[in-house]
């Protein structure tokens, strides 16, 4: 596949008023790693939004693994999504679950057995180690941990692309180091990964990763010595 | 369209289940006692009308009317064997003046009536099948020349007012399950619309994880579906038993159409099955109040 995800002239606007995100088009190659950043209000949640099937655009084509996911019918965007693992801002773990199931929601709504999800469920756990805090319930949990448990949900499932919202916003210097290395070895698997931050100091711990920018809904020229429009990574410098 | 019981327990716990917490199953439970209540009375009046008119579409009375006992007992006897020799009657039973006498004793007591009163001599005729008016008319005039004063009556002309009225009441019955039917719906929409906004966050997470429509409505179906089993079960139990108390009273009373006032096996049955078709009802709701909300999300 030579791309995963491509925007032409996507626009999103809610309601009535004025465009969210206009004029955006780029394309996101498979195997890649990329960073949206932009200040507060730009539209970074909005795109994202865009990407993991949350929201429809209000204007142009979304290419989604290769199918027009704009006038895709309902009943398949479930099996889009799944291929998409997603770390929200505000983690959105289901209150009444312990950690063990909120991690394991993904492989359930999947339907894998009961039998095959105790072991990668628990690795995941001790992987953000959460190993200890299996059974505790997301109001137990400081709001680092909480992140890491959104963290491994969103990626329990091997997800050919992982979107993930300011996912080291709640947690201290070190564990965001620890999160973006299991990021890019995600991503070394083949993961593609689209962090939204605001945290520029973020962008130089990822060798080889790409960066958009979003400027009042629109993406801006790149800063620095990150390329725009992205490219596939063996085209990189 | 029963799957979602046999969801495995871990996806059940999506949807915290607090079965008797809320007040769907006592809502269910009342809406079904009062759905069994009316089903029983409106089965209960069906069976009356049927019964009655069934003994009575086929039964006539012959009444004497002479004031002279003696030519009235004659002509009475007469008219009787008169009768019994013709192809539509079945049976002929002259009614003795005791009878007629215990017959009226309501109304005008116990003294002797008979020598005060000249009571019509009364012949009670079971006809072979339904007769016409015509049929009823050639016997009339079949039994002028034996007994000028015979009036012919088919019982079911004294009763039809009656019957007519308890086909009314037996017609609000139905209406009245209709309604409760109607009513069980809305309470069930209402309890369905309530759990999703409780649970719209988890849902918009299972949808965004790629949960389906189906595995998300399956989750809210079984707990409905149960809550109105449960409710239903209570509310029969609840049902059967005036039912049987207000049957005890009806028998004790030992009147004639009051005595039809009954429920044979069907009726039952019919009965026992309410809470099952509430709970049928309750899911079918549920799924498409549930499906209907979840379009509305992408």
């Amino acid at each position: 596949m030579d791309e995963i995800v491509r925007f032409e002239n996507v626009g999103l606007r809610y309601g009535a008023g004025a465009e969210t995100l206009a004029d955006l088009n780029f394309t996101l190659y498979p195997g890649s790693f990329y960073f949206l950043t932009g200040a507060s209000g730009a539209g970074k949640t909005s795109l994202l939004k865009l990407l993991y099937l949350s929201q429809r655009p209000s204007r142009g084509v979304i290419r989604l693994f290769g199918e027009d996911a704009v006038t895709m019918p309902r009943e398949r965007l479930p099996g889009f999504r799944r291929r998409i693992g997603v770390v929200f801002q505000d983690f959105r773990l289901v209150p009444h679950l312990s950690a063990f199931d909120n991690i394991a929601l993904p492989l359930r709504v999947a339907g894998v057995r009961e039998k095959d999800l105790e072991t990668p469920v628990t690795e995941m756990l001790e992987w953000v180690g959460l190993g200890d805090r299996a059974s505790a319930r997301p109001a137990t949990l400081s709001g680092g941990e909480q992140q890491r448990v959104a963290i491994a949900r969103a990626v329990i499932g091997r997800p050919e692309i992982l979107v993930a919202d300011e996912p080291t916003g709640n947690v201290d210097p070190d564990m965001a180091i620890r999160l973006l290395q299991l990021f890019e070895a995600l991503n070394t698997l083949g993961t593609t990964i689209v962090v939204a931050t605001h945290d520029i100091h973020l962008l130089s711990k990822i060798p080889g990763a790409q960066m958009m920018r979003l400027e009042k809904g629109m993406l801006a020229d790149p800063t620095g010595s990150l390329r725009f429009p992205p490219l596939p990574k063996d085209q990189l410098q | 369209m029963f799957k979602f019981f046999a969801i495995p327990a871990h996806d059940r716990r999506l949807i915290p289940e607090g079965r008797l917490s809320g007040p769907m199953p006592w809502v269910i439970a009342i809406m079904i006692f009062l759905t069994v209540l009316a089903a029983a009375a409106g089965l209960a009046m069906t069976h009356a009308t049927s019964d009655v008119s069934e003994q009575l579409s086929s039964r006539a009375t012959v009444q004497i009317i002479e004031a002279n006992p003696e030519i009235r007992a004659r002509q009475a006897a007469a008219a009787a064997e008169q009768l019994r020799a013709l192809p539509l009657i079945e049976e002929v039973r002259l009614l003795p003046p005791e009878e007629i006498e215990a017959l009226i004793e309501p109304w005008l007591g116990t003294q002797d009536l008979a020598d005060d009163i000249p009571l019509p001599a009364l012949i009670d005729l079971k006809l072979t099948r339904v007769a016409t008016d015509a049929e009823y008319q050639s016997l009339r005039n079949s039994l002028q020349s034996t007994a000028p004063g015979a009036r012919v009556e088919p019982s079911s002309g004294y009763i039809a007012p009656v019957i007519s009225l308890v086909r009314s009441f037996q017609w609000i019955a139905f209406g009245l399950v209709a309604l409760l039917a109607l009513a069980t719906g809305a309470a069930v929409i209402i309890s369905a619309r309530s759990a999703l906004n409780t649970h719209t966050e988890t849902i918009a997470v299972v949808h965004l994880l790629g949960g389906t429509d189906q595995q998300i409505s399956r989750l809210f179906q079984r707990r409905i579906a149960l809550d109105a089993l449960l409710g239903g079960l209570i509310g029969l139990v609840g049902g059967t038993a005036i039912i049987w108390l207000i049957s005890t009273q009806l028998t004790a009373l030992g009147s004639g159409l009051v005595e039809s006032v009954g429920l044979d096996w069907w009726s039952w049955l019919i009965i026992a099955v309410i809470p099952i078709l509430g709970m049928f009802l309750a899911m079918v709701t549920a799924k498409w109040t549930v499906v209907g909300a979840l379009k509305k999300i992408l």
